[in-house]
């Protein structure tokens, strides 16, 4: 072989080196550190992906030039949210998927891409590089609760759920307690729509609960078309995700609204300390991670005092939201009196409590 | 008894959609072209709508910008199927696809907003006429438009000549051609006026169902409506069975779930696509009927000097 070649290959090789040795520095200060996020819904939701990508801006403020964000939006749960996935870890340091139905996608990718953290919304798998994290909503919806049994007339509330997943069940009794406990006499009409997302379905839903005498909607689904018809038919709902107030300026009671800035935050900063380890976060009320909207005004004081007195209960701890004696749907004892449910049966929740009216689907 | 008005009400909002991209699509048919960008031309119809609306506050001026919007869309289908003669079928899907890419792209900025109310018919003593008054008088003008457009589109093709005529474009289209008559022409008019239609089913769903703006929001009608082209065995009237079977059943499966009625949810979800299967099986088993309405030359290119 002449010199010529033997140098060119020569430099080939030591540049192979380089170039590999430099893809297995991990943790280096230098490098600018890559943060994705993967979203099930539309950014422009206005409910529960808007909310992602808010906490999204909010670590590119915090952070600046130290790092950099992508997003996808609209990746279906189900295959396709592999192939999401992998193309994303493929070049990112850490990985954000937000939504339960990525939970077996996010495990597998994970098993392939060892040096990527990734973070799981509502879920419950986890491992060395997979962390989860979700809001107790629950106590969210007792605050709601409370005052949809305080504002309802006709004594029906209407419920629109997406899936039969344990957190959306946990929402639904969560609900009907503390609504229960201010009106005995309430009754939840629930409709399962199947879809976290579609508003045209969602808004049907709304005017067929409407339409059998619900007076206040409330929602587990994505968009803010049941408060859009709330606001047409005249009647009260409540926002999910999102303050929903733009969408309904008469109708919306309040909101529950989820507020991932401050995690997101804490994690990226990990992740750029080289400090990130695999958790499991469950924040509330206590922690910022589950906020109120402003209350609306035609809420009476009374009920608004409740609203307040549970609030400070719950992020004192003095309160929990599913504190005995409750029994399940079939009247068999769940909780006995001043018994607290642990965080394992409500993650698991496959069940109505007693005086919730239906079944399940499974 | 108001429930029941109530739940043929919301059938009504539900299924009206459908009828306006349904009878659009069937005229297309009808012509000899198979259409598959309805669901494209009426997501499309929707944004435009929605846009227009929101910024010249006037509804009949949204409803203008979606005929126009949508018939664009269709004179790019027309042109490319009858004068470059692609093949209907993957034009048709292309421009579904560029739809629904270019109404995201276009409404990016336009979530998040609220329209007014779509207004309802108020004519003073029929509206309020106790069971009659809701279930005939009380719908917003384009749903009696959709009706008008169906008994019209009946009309035109069992009395009219240039009915007639387009018939024969769809059933032999040589014979046409050799009878003087510009197969073209006619083909790519009734593009025009099937992707409008389309678009204004499609702004009934951004103006009246649902008055405010979301991506994808017209999710999967426009195939709905394809289907029940077929299911109408293309004849107009029976549009109305279609459509109004379709939109009864999702409307109903809701009603019997708040109700309490203890039927799985998914397969309640599953209703609507199933009957309408079962009503095309049995459709098509009936091999006379098929052969006297549906259009012979369906998909069939039309080539000529002209």
């Amino acid at each position: 072989m002449s010199k010529k070649y033997l140098g060119a290959l020569v430099v080939l090789l030591i540049l192979a080196i380089g170039f590999y040795y430099q893809s297995q520095i991990g943790g280096d200060d230098n490098k600018v550190k890559k943060v994705g996020f993967i979203y099930v819904g539309p950014v422009t939701d206005f409910g529960w992906t808007y909310e992602h990508d808010q906490g999204r801006k909010a670590v590119v403020e915090r952070f600046g030039e130290n790092i950099e964000t992508t997003y996808v939006e609209s990746v279906e749960e189900g295959a396709d949210a592999e192939r999401a996935i992998t193309q994303m870890a493929r070049d990112h340091d850490l990985v954000f998927t937000t939504s339960f139905g990525y939970m077996n996608p996010t495990s597998k990718v994970a098993k392939n891409f060892d040096k990527v953290k990734f973070e799981h919304a509502t879920g419950y798998q986890r491992s060395d590089n997979v962390a989860n994290y979700a809001a107790r909503f629950y106590e969210g919806r007792h605050l709601i609760g409370l005052i949809a049994g305080g504002m309802t007339q006709t004594n029906k509330i209407g419920y629109i759920a997406s899936f039969p997943i344990p957190e959306v069940i946990r929402g639904i009794n969560a609900a009907y307690l503390a609504a229960s406990s201010v009106n005995p006499t309430v009754e939840f009409k629930i409709i399962w729509v199947n879809t976290w997302f579609d508003p045209g379905k969602e808004a049907d839903a709304a005017k067929a609960l409407i339409d059998q005498g619900a007076d206040i909607i409330m929602q587990h689904t994505d968009s803010a078309a049941p408060m859009t018809i709330a606001q047409e038919q005249g009647i009260y709902a409540f926002g999910q995700a999102s303050n929903m107030i733009q969408f309904g300026p008469d109708a919306q009671l309040t909101s529950i609204i989820d507020n991932w800035g401050p995690y997101y935050i804490d994690r990226v900063q990990k992740l750029i300390a080289g400090t990130w380890e695999s958790s499991d976060t469950w924040g509330g009320l206590d922690s910022g991670m589950v906020e109120l909207a402003d209350v609306s005004e035609d809420v009476p004081q009374v009920v608004v005092n409740l609203v307040n007195s549970a609030r400070d209960g719950i992020i004192s701890g003095n309160l929990h939201p599913f504190t005995g004696p409750i029994n399940k749907q079939d009247g068999s004892v769940w909780l006995g009196d001043g018994e607290i449910a642990d965080d394992g049966v409500l993650l698991g929740m496959d069940f109505y409590v007693e005086g919730v009216d239906g079944a399940i689907p499974n | 008894m108001d429930l029941y008005v109530a739940i043929f009400q919301g059938i009504i909002i539900a299924s009206t959609p459908l009828v306006l991209a349904a009878i659009g699509e069937l005229i297309v048919e009808k012509s000899g072209v198979l259409n598959l960008g309805v669901e494209g031309m009426m997501i499309i119809g929707a944004v435009a709508s929605f846009i227009v609306t929101h910024e010249t506050g006037s509804h009949l001026m949204g409803i203008l910008a979606a005929i126009i919007a949508s018939g664009l869309i269709a004179v790019i289908f027309g042109i490319l199927t009858q004068y470059l003669l692609s093949n209907q079928v993957a034009t048709g899907l292309a421009l579904t696809l560029f739809g629904l890419g270019l109404a995201s792209l276009i409404g990016q900025s336009y979530s998040g907003i609220s329209l007014k109310a779509f207004p309802k018919l108020e004519v003073t003593i029929l509206s309020d006429l106790p069971i009659i008054g809701g279930l005939l008088f009380s719908f917003d003008y384009l749903v009696y438009l959709s009706v008008l457009i169906v008994f019209a589109t009946y009309l035109f093709l069992k009395k009219t000549k240039a009915g007639l005529v387009l018939i024969a474009t769809g059933d032999n289209h040589d014979s046409a051609h050799s009878l003087g008559y510009s197969v073209k022409k006619i083909r790519l008019l009734s593009i025009v006026y099937g992707g409008a239609c389309a678009g204004l089913g499609g702004a009934y769903l951004s103006l009246v169902q649902t008055p405010m703006w979301v991506e994808n929001m017209t999710a999967g009608r426009g195939w709905i409506a394809l289907a029940i082209v077929v299911f109408a065995v293309w004849r107009p009237l029976w549009i109305f069975v279609g459509a109004y079977i379709f939109g009864g059943i999702t409307i109903i499966q809701l009603h019997i779930q708040a109700i309490g009625v203890n039927i799985v949810a998914q397969y309640m979800s599953m209703l609507p696509y199933i009957v309408t299967i079962l009503v095309l099986v049995f459709i098509s088993m009936n091999k006379n009927r098929l052969a006297v309405n549906a259009p012979n030359c369906l998909n069939k290119i039309f080539k000529s000097d002209i």
